[in-house]
């Protein structure tokens, strides 16, 4: 295992089996949408193409990258003379893996200490994802260190600690209504007297339509660079996956403020699909690094675009490589409870 | 972002100029924009498919009135259909004759129910009631000291976890807390789950069976994409919902979800969240809401806020205790409520074109909202002797009221020295004449024009 590569290969096998696990209530819908349009209309006239069009609206990919996708695929169709739905449909899907596909999604942890900073509107995860990122880093042996630098909401702080008490993470912190870049400087400070690998920084939810809060995180951001000139490595916008479109302008916005190194999508557990990510990759070029699965201090992954599209199509295409057989074991027992320490959990596997 | 449905329509009819009634192929054109137009907003849709074909079937036909284009006939019979959806029943809270009246708030994780909790707690207070939170959730880490906190700086009384009752226990347990304080509203804080958790639905269901739940209310995020639908269809099936309160509107969602849940339970919206601060909270109005929906609202809802917040009379009933140096730090709270009640000033400029660059060019002279309730809480913390005669706020004084805010002797100090500024500066105003309409006028622009940063505003 490299040490500058968190979520090496064996989490990334059993992430691939508990996210089609998880994602198979999510995707139920949507493939029975799919289904429908595949069985009900085997012509490929305009209705068919009104219907995928909407199949994917209803993914929230937003109906811009909606349109964009069926117009090449229609064409692909026409060039390569398809005739069946089923074969449009594959199509399709690599249509859509092209749009997720190539781009590097390896958190950056490149120095010592490397900064995250986890941004993104109230509620939408940053708190939880922190907790949980934490585990992960320290049970992979990373020395890591939170500062709780939310200062502004009724208990974040406890909430923080609570958190990192789970994977006895070290927390700065200061009062609650104190500043937030000071919380930031002496989490860096102590971070580089120690040696510490990775420095995590919680901020306050924000929506990106507040200016004053925006021009916050870039004071926050600044004073990271004092202690640390490269600071912060990471940038995260924590969206989560229920989120419509305005997931879209949220990402542009913080982006534009602070240039965003990648996105976690949380919430995937429940029945949204987050396809507004499609349009943010797309748009913005910063990709979905980490996936939220749950409430658990395990439930968190790195994002397989492949194992993505992969359950959003589950029942309806066959994935490459997850046809019955050998390949790929069944779920070993679903519903068993979490190991209790991941790494030797899903080694074992 | 996005254009606004007349935008788009108006481009689509601009070869036409029909009057008249509104032809089969006119409405199919003018239909094609409108579902796209819902879509982009996040209504479902299914829902965006039903209604547009309800609203076809009145356009086709219908005559366009006198005054309009086609495009704009159709914008008109689009919002009446979302008027009439979004409307219907409006209600508060069910206060029962016999209390206590006893309402719980479900959702999903992070949609904003311990916020709204307290939001809640200070309406029925101001409804003239006398409420008790309950924190019954025990899955969200910190979730009761979330609860406990706004109680606690809000004044509301929280009956908080023993650490190993469950959730229907301690809601139980809650009302009887309720009984002993003798408050006569209890509101439910429960954790938050998603609309396919079975377990986690049956506590809910648990809940409602061990207390008697006059109105179980679901809160949703105005953000909520295509799922709203299904979310609101589960907890109303699994559960029961008796209404709804929309949160997260002061950004810049269309908030689609809200046509979506009506669509899909037929339960009235009650009310909206409209900022992180528990005063922000404001009844749902349906016609604004079908304009923001269609993109249409922004300015509209600028303007009404402005009128209505800032409103001459107010402004000049302030002026004129100003100028007669009748000017306390009552008005002075007022004013700034107002000033917040208006939405975050930078949300209020995003609105109007060019508002950006001048937010960006304010910078961070701009207070913060943390400004504004800083100031609020030292203004409070004050007696009401002292608002009116703040000169007799001598040194014992300003220790106290800087500890009964939570804030700094200094924070006081400036915020004195501030209002004391603003006194002289209106005095000085006063004399140069006031009186007539011109002079108040002026006097007005002057008011207006002043740096929030002038008021005093305690700086960190
Ligand atoms: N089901 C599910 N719930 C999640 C996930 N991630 C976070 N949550 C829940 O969502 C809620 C909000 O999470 P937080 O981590 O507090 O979110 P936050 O962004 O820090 O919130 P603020 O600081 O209040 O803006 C909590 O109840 C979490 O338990 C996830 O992946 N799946
Ligand atoms: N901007 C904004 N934030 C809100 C609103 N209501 C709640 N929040 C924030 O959303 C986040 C989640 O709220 P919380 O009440 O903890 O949600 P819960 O998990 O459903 O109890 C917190 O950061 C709140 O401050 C609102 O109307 N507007
Ligand atoms: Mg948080
Ligand atoms: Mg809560």
């Amino acid at each position: 295992m490299s040490p500058t590569e968190p979520f090496s290969q064996p989490r990334r096998e059993a992430w691939w089996r508990r996210m089609s696990r998880r994602m198979d209530r999510a995707s139920l819908s949507f493939s029975e949408q799919v289904r429908d349009v595949v069985l009900l209309r085997r012509d490929l006239d305009e209705s068919f193409w009104d219907d995928l069009l909407q199949v994917l609206v209803g993914a929230d990919c937003g109906l811009p990258v909606a349109e964009r996708l069926v117009d090449r695929l229609r064409t692909r169709v026409r060039e390569e003379r398809m005739t069946s739905a089923e074969e449009a449909l594959r199509a399709l899907k690599a249509e859509m893996l092209a749009v997720l596909e190539a781009r590097d999604r390896r958190l950056r942890i490149v120095a010592v200490p490397t900064v995250v900073i986890m941004v993104g509107v109230n509620g939408s995860g940053k708190t939880t994802t922190i907790g949980k990122l934490a585990h992960r880093l320290q049970s992979e042996g990373r020395m890591v260190l939170i500062a709780a630098a939310d200062t502004f909401r009724a208990a974040a702080i406890d909430q923080m600690r609570l958190w990192a008490d789970r994977s006895a993470t070290e927390v700065i912190a200061h009062q609650p209504g104190g500043d937030p870049g000071a919380v930031v400087y002496d989490a860096l400070q102590a971070a580089v007297a120690r040696g510490i690998d990775v420095v995590l920084v919680d901020t306050a939810g924000r929506l990106h339509t507040k200016v004053n809060l925006m021009a916050e995180l870039i004071k926050v951001r600044n004073v990271a660079r004092r202690v640390i000139p490269k600071a912060p490595h990471e940038t995260l916008l924590v969206i989560e996956a229920p989120t419509g479109m305005n997931a879209i302008a949220q990402a542009r916005v913080f982006h534009e403020a602070l240039g965003l190194t990648g996105i976690v999508l949380t919430k995937l557990d429940g029945t949204s699909r987050g396809g507004t990510v499609l349009a943010i990759e797309e748009d913005l070029g910063v990709p979905v690094k980490l996936v939220g699965l749950g409430e658990g201090i395990d439930d968190l992954n790195v994002f397989d675009p492949r194992a993505y599209l992969d359950a959003l199509f589950a029942g309806v295409l066959e994935a490459p490589g997850s046809a019955p057989g050998p390949a790929t074991p069944a779920p070993a027992k679903p519903g068993a409870p979490k190991p209790a320490t991941p790494k030797s959990g899903s080694a074992h596997r | 972002m996005f254009e606004s449905l007349s935008d788009r329509l108006g481009d689509i009819f601009k070869s036409l100029s029909g009057r008249g009634r509104l032809t089969k192929e006119e409405v199919e054109l003018g239909m094609r924009e409108v579902r796209l137009a819902l879509l982009e907003a996040d209504v479902n849709f299914k829902v965006a498919r039903a209604l547009v074909d309800r609203i076809r079937e009145r356009a086709v036909g219908a005559d366009v009135l006198e005054s309009l284009t086609p495009g704009q006939q159709i914008v008109k019979i689009v919002n009446e259909e979302l008027v009439a959806l979004l409307g219907g029943e409006h209600r508060k809270l069910r206060y029962q004759s016999q209390p206590p009246t006893v309402v719980m708030l479900i959702g999903l994780q992070g949609s904003g129910k311990t916020t709204t909790c307290a939001k809640l707690a200070l309406a029925t207070r101001r409804d003239g009631h006398r409420p008790l939170l309950v924190a019954a959730d025990t899955q969200r880490p910190a979730a009761p000291q979330q609860l406990e906190k706004l109680g606690k700086d809000n004044q509301i009384p929280v009956a908080m976890p023993d650490g190993k009752s469950k959730p229907p226990d301690l809601c139980k347990r809650g009302l009887e807390e309720a009984r002993r304080l003798n408050c006569d509203v209890v509101i439910l804080d429960t954790a938050g789950r998603l609309q396919i958790d079975q377990p986690m639905l049956a506590e809910l269901r648990e809940i409602r069976k061990k207390v008697t739940v006059h109105d179980t209310v679901l809160v949703v995020d105005a953000m909520t994409g295509q799922e709203a639908v299904n979310v609101a269809r589960e907890f109303d099936q699994q559960v029961g919902v008796d209404g709804v309160i929309l949160t997260k509107l002061d950004g810049d969602a269309r908030g689609g979800a809200a046509l979506s849940m009506k669509e899909s339970m037929g339960k009235p919206i009650l009310y909206t969240g409209v900022g992180e601060k528990v005063s922000e909270l404001e009844p749902f109005q349906p016609e604004r809401m079908a304009s923001r929906i269609l993109g249409m609202g922004d300015i509209l809802t600028l303007v009404e806020r402005a009128q209505s917040q800032m409103d001459q009379k107010t402004a000049e009933v302030t002026a004129k205790k100003m100028l007669a140096g009748r000017f306390t730090m009552n008005d002075w709270l007022e004013q700034m409520r107002q000033l917040r009640n208006m939405g975050p000033l930078e949300g209020i400029l995003g609105m109007i074109p060019g508002g950006r660059q001048m937010i960006k060019n304010a910078g961070s002279m701009m207070p913060t909202e943390k400004d504004l309730s800083r100031m609020e809480a030292i203004v409070l913390s004050m007696t009401a002797h002292e608002r009116i005669h703040p000169e007799v706020l001598k040194s014992q004084r300003r220790r106290r009221v800087a500890a009964g805010s939570g804030t700094t002797l200094a924070d006081v100090n400036k915020l004195l020295k501030g209002f004391e500024q603003m006194q002289s500066v209106m005095k000085s105003v006063g004399g140069k004449g006031s009186k007539g309409v011109r002079g108040r006028a002026r006097m007005l622009r002057q008011l207006q024009g002043m740096d929030p940063a002038q008021l005093g505003l305690p700086r960190p």
